[in-house]
C-alpha cells in the first residue's frame, strides 16, 4: 500500500446510515487531518461520535462519498483489507475495558502485533519499551490483565495500541474512567510516547478540558450535517 | 495466537466450559458404549455356537430348532429317532455328531442328555473349547456336570446331589426323586447358553424315563440299580450337532438330511439361523442406539446454548479483537475453535472413560454374567462415530460463530455495556 499522502484521513460528502432506509447519522461535507496532527474532537453523546470513530478505523463503510486513510479510499477497499490495514496502520484505545481479562499484560500488548503481522522478537522488544515509558516497568508481564487497576489498564492499552508502530492512533474517551490527577498523568505519556512516532491522533471526549493537549479542537456538530439537521427539526 | 486464545477464552469460562465438557464426556461415552456393546453384543450372539456346521431335528422351524438346540428355549414338537441319529454319524462326510436330548429341568435349568463328543467338539466364541473349572466329564449313569451359571446361583459343590425334574417349567409336578445325580464337573464361564444347562449322560437321561410313559411315571418303579442292568441306549434325541469333513459338503449334506425317506428332518446352518434370530433382536438394539445418539444431540444443543449466551459477556472481548485488526472470520474461526477444542477433548475424555469403566467393569461381567467385552472400546468403525460426532459439533458450532461473525460486521467497535 502507497502511504506517501499528507494527508492523514480526507473526507469529502462522507454519508453514514445505519440501513438504507434510515436517516443518515453522519453527513460530513469535507475534513482534513494531516500527518502528525493531534485531534480532539468533541460532542454530546448521540451526535455521531463513536460512528465517525468506526468508519475512520475501517470498521464499518461509508455509504456514499470519499474517504481517503493514509492515501488509501477506504471506500474502495473491502472488509477484510480494511481489517488488515487497521491491524498496521491504526492503533485503537477505547474508554474502558480494553484488554482481554483472561491474557497476561504482555500478551495483550502483542495481541495487536499478531494482527499486524509485526516480527515477534521486534514485537517483544517495542512492547517492553512502550510498558518502561508507560511507567509500568516494575509491572510483572505475566500478570493477568484483570488484575490491573483501571489506570495500569488503560496504559497497557496504549502500549498495545502503540506496538505496532501505527501512524494513526483512535482514542474514544480513555481517560473518562481515570481521576483528574491520573488523568493529567496519562495524558502526557500517551501524548509523548505517540511524539516518538510521530503519530496522527484523533481523541474523542466530551471532557472539554482536556483539549489543550491538542493542536486543533473539532465540534462534531458543525462538522456533522446529520446531527445538525436532527437538532434543528 | 488463534489456539492460545480459544483455550485461554475457554479456560478463563472454566466453570461453565468444564459442565458443559462433563456433559459432552458422559454422552460420547454413552454413545461409543453402546454401540461397542452392540458390536460385543452381536458378535457374542453370533458365537454362540461356532464350528458346528449343522444343526438337526425333526422337521420344524429353523428358528425353533436354533432356539432349542442352541439357547435351550422352547420345546422340540418332535424328536428323531436313535436309528437316523447313527445312519448321520456314519455319513461319509460328516466328522463328528453331538447328540442332544432335551426335556428335563432343574429348578428352573434346561437338563441336556449328551455324550462324551459334547466336551470334545462343542465350540463358542473364536473356536473356544470347554473347560473345566472344577472336576471333570461324566463316566457313571448318574453323574452330571454344571454350567457356570448353574452351580454358581445354586450354589453347587463336587459330590452334591440333585434331582432332576420332568418337563422344563420351575415348578414341576413329578420329579425323577428316586435317581438323583452327582455332580462331578462344573464348567468354566462361557457367556453362552452352556453356562444355564444342567449336562447329563444319555444314558442317564434314558435311565431315569425308564418307568416313564406319556409324561407320568408308571406305578411299578424301576430302582436305580435295577436301571443300571438294562439297555440305555435311548430311542429317540431330540438334536444333533454335526461337524463335517469339508465345509464344501455342508449344502449337500443339508440337503440329503432334508430329504431322508425314513422320517422328516431338518438340517439348519447354524451361523444363517443366528443371523436370522439377530435381526428379530437388534430392534431393541437400535432402539438403545437412537436414545444415545438424542443425548449426545441435546447435549451438542446445550453446548451451543452456553456459547450463544457466553457471547454476550464476550462482546468486549470481540470489540477488542476487533479494534486490532481481527476480521469477522477471525472471530468466527475463534468460535468453531473453541467448539472443536471442546467436542475433540470430550471425545478423547468420552473414549477413556469408557476404556477405564471396561476395564473395572471386565473381571466383574466376565465372572458374574460370563460376558468378555473388549476394554479397547474402539474399532474400526468407531473412527466413523467419532468422526460424526466432531462434524455435527463443528456444524451446530456454527451457530454462535455464524453469530459471533454476524455482530462483528453490524456493531462496529462499540462496547455497549
Amino acid at each position: 500500500m502507497m502511504i506517501n499522502n499528507e494527508t492523514a484521513f480526507s473526507l469529502r460528502d462522507l454519508q453514514f446510515r445505519w440501513a438504507a432506509e434510515k436517516p443518515p447519522v453522519l453527513q460530513i461535507p469535507e475534513l482534513d487531518i494531516a500527518r502528525g496532527e493531534r485531534v480532539f474532537l468533541y460532542g454530546p453523546s448521540g451526535s455521531g461520535k463513536t460512528t465517525l470513530l468506526n468508519l475512520l478505523a475501517g470498521v464499518i463503510k461509508p455509504r456514499q462519498g470519499q474517504l481517503q486513510v493514509l492515501g488509501q479510499a477506504f471506500e474502495q477497499l473491502s472488509q477484510r483489507q480494511r481489517d488488515k490495514f487497521r491491524a498496521r496502520h491504526i492503533g485503537v484505545i477505547f474508554q474502558q475495558f480494553n484488554l482481554i481479562s483472561y491474557l497476561n499484560v504482555l500478551d495483550n500488548v502483542l495481541l495487536s502485533a499478531h494482527f499486524a503481522k509485526t516480527p515477534a522478537a521486534q514485537a517483544r522488544q517495542r512492547a517492553q519499551q512502550l510498558l518502561d515509558a508507560l511507567g509500568l516497568a516494575s509491572l510483572a508481564l505475566d500478570r493477568p490483565a484483570r488484575l490491573l487497576s483501571v489506570g495500569q489498564q488503560q496504559r497497557v492499552a496504549v502500549a498495545r495500541a502503540l506496538v505496532t508502530q501505527p501512524e494513526i492512533l483512535i482514542a474514544d474517551e480513555p481517560t473518562s474512567a481515570l481521576d483528574s490527577d491520573s488523568r493529567t498523568a496519562f495524558m502526557d505519556v500517551l501524548l509523548s510516547t505517540a511524539a516518538q512516532i510521530n503519530c496522527t491522533i484523533v481523541f474523542v471526549s466530551h471532557d472539554r478540558s482536556l483539549q489543550n493537549f491538542f493542536s486543533r479542537s473539532l465540534d462534531i456538530r458543525t462538522l456533522n450535517r446529520a446531527a445538525r439537521e436532527e437538532s434543528l427539526c | 495466537m488463534l489456539i492460545k486464545l480459544a483455550r485461554l477464552s475457554l479456560w478463563n469460562r472454566r466453570v461453565t466450559a468444564s459442565l458443559t465438557l462433563v456433559s459432552l464426556i458422559i454422552s460420547v461415552a454413552l454413545v461409543v458404549g453402546i454401540d461397542h456393546l452392540r458390536v460385543q453384543a452381536k458378535q457374542s450372539f453370533s458365537q454362540t455356537l461356532s464350528g458346528t456346521d449343522l444343526i438337526v431335528g425333526a422337521r420344524s422351524g429353523q428358528l425353533n430348532l436354533l432356539l432349542y438346540s442352541v439357547f435351550r428355549m422352547g420345546n422340540a414338537t418332535n424328536n428323531m429317532t436313535w436309528q437316523s441319529y447313527q445312519e448321520l454319524s456314519r455319513h461319509s462326510a460328516v466328522a463328528w455328531t453331538i447328540p442332544l436330548s432335551l426335556g428335563d429341568s432343574h429348578r428352573g435349568y434346561r437338563v441336556l442328555g449328551t455324550t462324551e463328543a459334547y466336551f470334545e467338539h462343542y465350540r463358542y466364541g473364536q473356536q473356544r473349547s470347554l473347560t473345566f473349572a472344577q472336576g471333570h466329564f461324566f463316566t457313571g449313569v448318574y453323574e452330571t456336570v454344571l454350567g457356570a451359571e448353574v452351580a454358581r446361583k445354586l450354589d453347587y459343590q463336587l459330590g452334591d446331589e440333585l434331582v432332576l425334574a420332568h418337563g422344563s417349567g420351575a415348578v414341576n409336578l413329578h420329579h425323577h426323586d428316586d435317581k438323583p445325580f452327582r455332580v462331578v464337573g462344573i464348567l468354566q464361564a462361557t457367556g453362552t447358553p452352556v453356562d444355564r444347562t444342567v449336562h447329563i449322560s444319555l444314558a442317564g437321561m434314558e435311565a431315569i424315563h425308564l418307568d416313564w410313559q406319556q409324561g407320568v411315571p408308571l406305578p411299578g418303579r424301576v430302582s436305580a440299580e435295577a436301571a443300571l442292568q438294562q439297555d440305555l441306549t435311548p430311542k429317540s434325541i431330540t438334536a444333533v450337532l454335526v461337524g463335517l469333513k469339508s465345509r464344501a459338503a455342508t449344502f449337500t449334506v443339508q440337503r440329503q438330511v432334508n430329504q431322508y425317506p425314513q422320517e422328516p428332518l431338518l438340517a439348519i446352518l447354524p451361523g444363517i439361523a443366528l443371523a436370522e434370530l439377530w435381526q428379530m433382536l437388534s430392534l431393541v438394539e437400535n432402539v438403545l442406539y437412537v436414545i444415545s445418539l438424542m443425548v449426545l444431540l441435546a447435549v451438542l444443543i446445550g453446548m451451543t446454548t452456553s456459547l450463544l449466551a457466553s457471547m454476550n459477556e464476550r462482546q468486549r472481548e470481540m470489540a477488542i479483537l476487533r479494534a486490532v485488526g481481527a476480521g469477522a472470520g477471525y472471530l468466527f474461526l475463534l468460535l468453531e475453535l473453541e467448539v472443536l477444542l471442546l467436542i475433540i477433548t470430550a471425545v478423547v475424555g468420552g473414549v477413556a472413560l469408557l476404556a477405564g469403566g471396561l476395564w473395572i467393569a471386565q473381571p466383574w461381567l466376565a465372572a458374574h454374567l460370563g460376558l468378555f467385552i473388549d476394554i479397547n472400546p474402539l474399532q474400526s468403525q468407531s473412527i466413523y462415530l467419532l468422526g460424526g460426532i466432531v462434524v455435527v459439533a463443528a456444524v451446530m458450532g456454527l451457530i454462535p460463530a455464524v453469530a459471533a461473525y454476524r455482530r462483528a460486521l453490524s456493531e462496529g467497535l462499540a462496547q455497549r455495556l
